[in-house]
């Protein structure tokens, strides 16, 4: 395997809303912060991908002009996968392990403002079965901390603790959406949004866009002093169909975090996508985390949940601790489809 | 196929042999920073396309970022209302949403001062004399009926002028025709100059004509 690194990362500050630009104009900024962080051009990238999805923008191919972002003239190397940028990030890896270029540039973005999100969201689900109900991702979620709850595995006071936790870290995240500072006995006394849930559980909803620039070996060692190396990478999908899951486990992060070996060493940091507070607590079971880990340090999608974009920013944020020193060894995860169906894990690491 | 057991209370249900699940999203959309702006102007029966930088491409209508540059384009600049035709399709089919009589010409139109054509109707001529290389011009609603919207413009009509023999693809300095291939082959290196790095583009001009 060839050593690849995350070289830089920047992204957009989250909003509920960005009204006045369109996609390619919100996200702009984004790869030119990238790119000016290493001192790189787009000429200087061996391979273009991206992430992002025409359901939300509403409107066909929208990819095709936010690719304009970039300069693709003349022709580019380049990709897009229908799918959060941390998708998009592991086709440009297994670009990189081809060894004809040594360098990547990944971006993904949304704009969840124009639909209906939990609406929109409705049309990943089982077209014949399920997609027919109009059963929204709040709702779905709300059966799965339902079931967690039941099982006797959690608490609504832990649910809050995560929420209460997750808020307080975005503090300190210029880029947060939703930071404050409220305990979680506080929280639980809020009524509920959908039973379980209140809404302190559950994310923002979120306007913005994020890059990652990767690069191998010593063309990442020369740009920066302190690579994050993808030690390990992963993603595992579990079957459409609700019914046929364990709504209280992880088994497709499970094996996801195995196969990118969580276990091989001190997680300093993780960075989990969760976009509901409950998912948090099955993720760090499924991952094996203990408390020797800062969990979303970030303040994760709680704190700011730009659809197909929130995946990528977890790898950035670890990287970003790498980079600086704070973390060694950290583990970012992606995830998407109803509750969990679809999970992405990377593990990063520092150099001494 | 093996056989299907259903529980006792579906055995005398007739089967579901298809499902219709019509669906239906709404959206609000924005049309960005650039776009307003070039909708502005067509408030005020202008066409105004945007650059990066003094030098490089003029779109119209904008989008919001030059792909050549991968920048934004903040300078405004009027082009004429006067173009030629780079291209064009003659509709003979009615389709669903469309209120235009047939056959009618829906035409890309590189405006003089503009990179990028635009597509427009070209009306005021029968469709089977329509041309490339034709010189047209924008023919405006009644002002109390303009709105920020291309379709401000009706359509566009011959000028009378004589015919551009040079016309070339926007942004291109070659002769139509070929889309972005030349000859055969793929943009490349050897025949696009890279506008940022000025590498490039040694073979542009062989072999055309």
């Amino acid at each position: 395997m060839r050593d690849i690194a995350i070289i830089s990362f920047d992204q957009t500050p989250a909003r509920r809303s960005v009204p006045e630009l369109n996609e390619v104009e919100m996200l702009m900024p984004a790869i030119h912060g990238a790119l000016a962080k290493v001192d790189m051009t787009i000429d200087d990238i061996g391979f273009t991908c991206s992430g992002s999805t025409d359901y939300l923008a509403g409107t066909a191919f929208s990819f095709v002009s936010t690719l304009d972002g970039v300069g693709p003239w003349p022709p580019i190397q380049e990709s897009h996968v229908e799918m959060d940028g941390a998708w998009a990030l592991y086709e440009a890896w297994v670009k990189l392990q081809l060894g004809e270029i040594d360098t990547a540039l990944v971006y993904a973005y949304a704009k969840s403002s124009p639909g209906d999100l939990p609406m929109v969201l409705t049309r990943q689900l089982d077209p014949i079965t399920v997609a027919p109900l109009w059963a929204d991702s709040v709702s779905l979620a709300a059966l799965q901390a339902r079931a967690l709850l039941d099982a006797g595995k959690a608490t609504e006071a832990d649910l809050a603790e995560v929420a209460a936790r997750s808020r307080r870290s975005a503090l300190d995240n210029p880029n947060a959406q939703l930071a404050w500072d409220r305990p979680a006995d506080d929280l639980l006394a809020d009524g509920y949004h959908i039973a379980p849930l209140r809404k302190s559980d559950c994310p923002p909803i979120t306007d913005g866009a994020a890059c990652v620039i990767l690069a191998a070996g010593d063309v990442a060692r020369s740009k920066v002093s302190r690579p994050a190396w993808i030690r390990g990478i992963d993603h595992r999908v579990e079957p459409i169909h609700l019914g046929l899951r364990d709504l209280t486990v992880s088994e497709s992060t499970r094996i996801a975090g195995e196969k990118a070996g969580v276990a091989g060493g001190e997680v300093d940091v993780a960075e989990l996508h969760a976009p509901f507070s409950h998912q948090e607590l099955i993720l760090r079971e499924a991952l094996g985390l203990g408390d020797g880990t800062a969990i979303n340090p970030s303040g994760g999608a709680l704190a700011a949940n730009p659809m197909m974009t929130a995946g990528l920013i977890r790898i950035g944020e670890v990287a970003s601790r790498i980079w600086s020193g704070e973390a060694n060894r950290g583990v970012a995860h992606a995830t998407s489809g109803p509750c969990l169906q679809q999970n992405l894990v990377c593990v990063l690491e520092g150099e001494n | 196929m093996p056989e299907i057991q259903l529980p006792a209370s579906l055995r005398d249900v007739e089967p579901v042999r298809s499902v219709r699940t019509p669906a239906q999203l709404d959206y609000t959309f924005t049309a960005g920073d650039a776009t307003s702006r070039f909708l502005r102007g067509i408030t005020q029966k202008k066409i105004i396309g945007q650059q990066a930088t003094p030098q490089s491409k003029v779109y119209v209508p904008p989008r919001g970022a030059d792909p050549e540059l991968g920048a934004a384009t903040p300078i405004e600049v009027e082009v004429a209302q006067v173009g030629t035709v780079t291209s064009f399709c003659v509709v003979n089919l009615q389709f669903y949403g469309s209120g235009m009589e047939i056959p009618y010409t829906s035409a890309l139109i590189l405006l003089d001062g503009a990179d990028l054509s635009i597509m427009h109707l070209i009306q005021e001529i029968p469709a089977d004399q329509v041309r490339i290389g034709m010189r047209v011009e924008a023919v405006w609603r009644d002002d109390a009926d303009i709105e920020p919207t291309l379709e401000s413009i009706k359509w566009f009509r011959p000028t009378g002028e004589p015919d551009d023999v040079n016309v070339r693809i926007p942004g291109e300095k070659r002769g139509t025709g070929l889309g972005s291939w030349v000859g055969g082959v793929a943009p490349t290196e050897l025949v696009v100059r890279n506008p940022r790095t000025g590498v490039g583009g040694t073979e542009a001009d062989g072999g055309e004509g």
